[in-house]
């Protein structure tokens, strides 16, 4: 019985489908890291050589440190990403519980109404988002980067989010409600933590988009101190010129803080599933 | 006084109608179980005594006061869920004392009466565990004493002990029942389980579709249902039906026999063919098809000895058995 799920072949074939893929995935983000210690020749020469005592260079680093704003644009990638994740979770749970939980005229269309922003892209809107945006005097501040990334990111959130509240005990809450619990600390204290690995999810899906967006930021806040990231990254980039140097150390900059936030989610995705259920 | 007063209590989901007029007093003390198949709607009146769901139409009054649109918290109730539904980031003490908390009960108090409920329910060694590190019979002790701590006026069961195995589920039974003695409190216990029913209840209450179909003692209903299915329901195995008008019986009327009631023998007035023994050991059951082609269960007190396709005279007393309509309805006995 037990061979044929532990079988050494099995495994071996599994782990080997496994590391195939972890390969694949992780290939062109090596490229990018071990180029950018290289100095330019031999970037174009040997692109995928390691680097070494000839080839060894430290000058897109520099080149990018010189910059100045750099760490700016760091900052303003951070706030933008943290702040929209935070109003997407927040709001997308708020909205997700009063679907889930009450009967009310219109819930099912609310409910549709909130999933169609999930089949039609918000650039569609850039014009209309940029019109708002100047009349409401928002242009190139952080505000109308979190804004339009929290709408973007609510209706997979209020979708996801809504159908796991669902599976939250009903008994559970109806023993808050007797307890004399508000309904806010039903939904602070007993619903949230038992669905955070779907928050974690959803922030998981929201936040790698948002980092890398180049769209948003540079129609909304091209302003110097307002720039993002992937936005100050394109200094480097010219129509005649490209300092790849820079360019590819700015990128294998810019995964250290993302991977950071990744970490932390995937810690409460685990934490959430091992936490122990209901009954 | 009178814990619970239901008066014309409706309850309708859109246009589906869950609860018709139900009136319903219970005392204090009194030990009230709702029973029905699943989807009669006893659990939806328990959340509509509860407050988790508001009556269509009614009214409702725990101790005298009428409790239509107060929060369930303010009702002077507490409840006790099939699922447990502890509160899984809490330990036990904590999962009892909340909903004292809530009521701003000064903090010696709470203490006091955690400490009482645990020593009734035997739970002082758990006290600073997770409900995750419970088994099943330990956290629904926990939920049990979620209730008694707050000392309500009414306590509400919905099925709590359907989550349990069979062995644990005789023991919680017999410590409900010895709580319910200790405690004097009203309690109102929804079940399908007619022997649950029948072992806990000063009153039961059998519902279907909605609407009561009677109320009375265990052994009044047992002794003396309303109807067809109320006879149906309670007892097991439960009762057998045939056709009357062979036996003598009004034309489309249906005989109700319990079980227990027939007796083998060999001037008996059914004759019939054995298909099917079970032997418990205490009492034997014997499934015998009739010559009209229907199937009757016979239990038979002790050891008995039949083989399956023996041919099986039957016989009951007319004392016992019950007559009843085409509809359902009980006609006079003979």
């Amino acid at each position: 019985m037990t061979t044929a799920r532990h079988s050494p072949l099995n495994s071996l074939a599994a782990h080997a489908a496994l590391i195939a893929y972890v390969i694949v995935a992780l290939f062109p983000v090596f490229v990018i890291v071990i180029n950018s210690f290289k100095d330019r020749r031999s970037i174009f020469r040997e692109p995928l050589a390691l680097p070494d005592a000839d080839s060894f260079s430290l000058i897109g680093y520099q080149t990018v440190l010189k910059q100045g704003d750099f760490f700016l644009y760091f900052q303003n990638s951070m706030i933008v990403t943290v702040a929209s994740l935070f109003f997407i979770l927040l709001f997308g749970a708020m909205a997700a519980f009063a679907l889930a939980e009450y009967r009310f005229r219109g819930n099912l269309l609310m409910g549709l109404y909130l999933a169609l922003g999930i089949m039609i892209p918000i650039r569609i809107g850039t014009v209309a988002i940029l019109e708002m945006m100047v009349a409401t005097g928002l242009v190139n501040t952080l505000w109308a980067l979190i804004l339009v990334y929290t709408a973007q990111g609510l209706p997979l959130a209020v979708f996801i989010l809504s159908e796991f509240m669902r599976q939250v005990s009903d008994d559970l809450k109806n023993a808050g409600r007797i307890d004399g619990l508000s309904e806010y600390r039903i939904f602070a204290q007993l619903v949230v933590p038992l669905v955070r690995p779907a928050l974690a999810t959803v922030a998981v899906f929201n936040m790698i988009p948002i980092w890398n967006d180049l769209w948003f930021p540079l129609i909304l806040a091209p302003a110097e101190e307002t720039k993002t990231l992937t936005l100050g990254s394109q200094v480097f980039i010219g129509q005649f010129v490209t300092d790849w140097n820079a360019v590819l150390s700015a990128l294998s900059m810019a995964i250290l803080p993302v991977m950071g936030l990744y970490v932390i989610f995937s810690r409460q995705l685990i934490r959430g599933i091992t936490s122990g259920a209901v009954k | 006084m009178t814990a619970l007063v239901l008066d014309d209590v409706c309850k309708a989901f859109g246009k589906v109608e869950v609860l018709r007029n139900i009136d319903l007093a219970v005392e204090d003390g009194e030990f009230v179980v709702f029973v029905g198949p699943s989807g009669c709607g006893k659990s939806t009146l328990l959340r509509v005594i509860a407050g988790l769901e508001d009556a269509t139409s009614g009214r409702i009054a725990i101790g005298g006061q009428p409790v239509n649109g107060v929060p369930p918290a303010k009702r002077g109730i507490a409840m006790v869920f099939q699922s447990y539904a502890l509160y899984p980031h809490l330990n036990v003490r904590d999962n009892m004392a909340l909903g004292l908390k809530q009521e701003g009960a000064p903090r010696t108090l709470i203490a006091e009466r955690v400490a009482e409920a645990s020593r009734m329910l035997e739970l002082g060694a758990y006290l600073d565990r997770r409900p995750a590190e419970l088994s099943g019979g330990q956290r629904q002790r926990v939920a049990i004493g979620r209730a008694i701590v707050r000392q309500p006026r009414l306590f509400l069961f919905d099925e709590p002990l359907s989550n349990l195995d069979a062995s644990l589920r005789m023991n919680t039974r017999i410590e409900i029942a010895a709580l319910h003695r200790s405690l004097s409190a009203a309690m109102i216990y929804v079940t399908h389980d007619q022997t649950e029913a029948m072992t806990l209840a000063d009153r039961i209450v059998v519902l279907r579709d909605g609407r009561v179909e009677q109320i009375g003692t265990p052994m009044e209903l047992y002794n003396n249902p309303a109807n067809r299915f109320v006879a149906g329901f309670l007892g097991a195995p439960s009762m057998n039906f045939l056709r009357a008008e062979p036996l003598g019986g009004p034309p489309g009327a249906t005989l109700g026999i319990r079980p227990e009631h027939l007796t083998v023998g060999a001037d008996g007035p059914l004759r019939g063919e054995v298909t099917h023994v079970e032997k418990l050991g205490g009492d034997t059951n014997i499934l015998v098809r009739t010559e009209g082609d229907e199937t009757l269960t016979v239990r038979v007190f002790g050891q008995y000895d039949v083989a399956v396709g023996a041919a099986l005279r039957l016989g009951y007393d007319e004392r016992h058995a019950f007559l009843f309509a085409q509809d359902g309805s009980r006609l006079s006995n003979r």
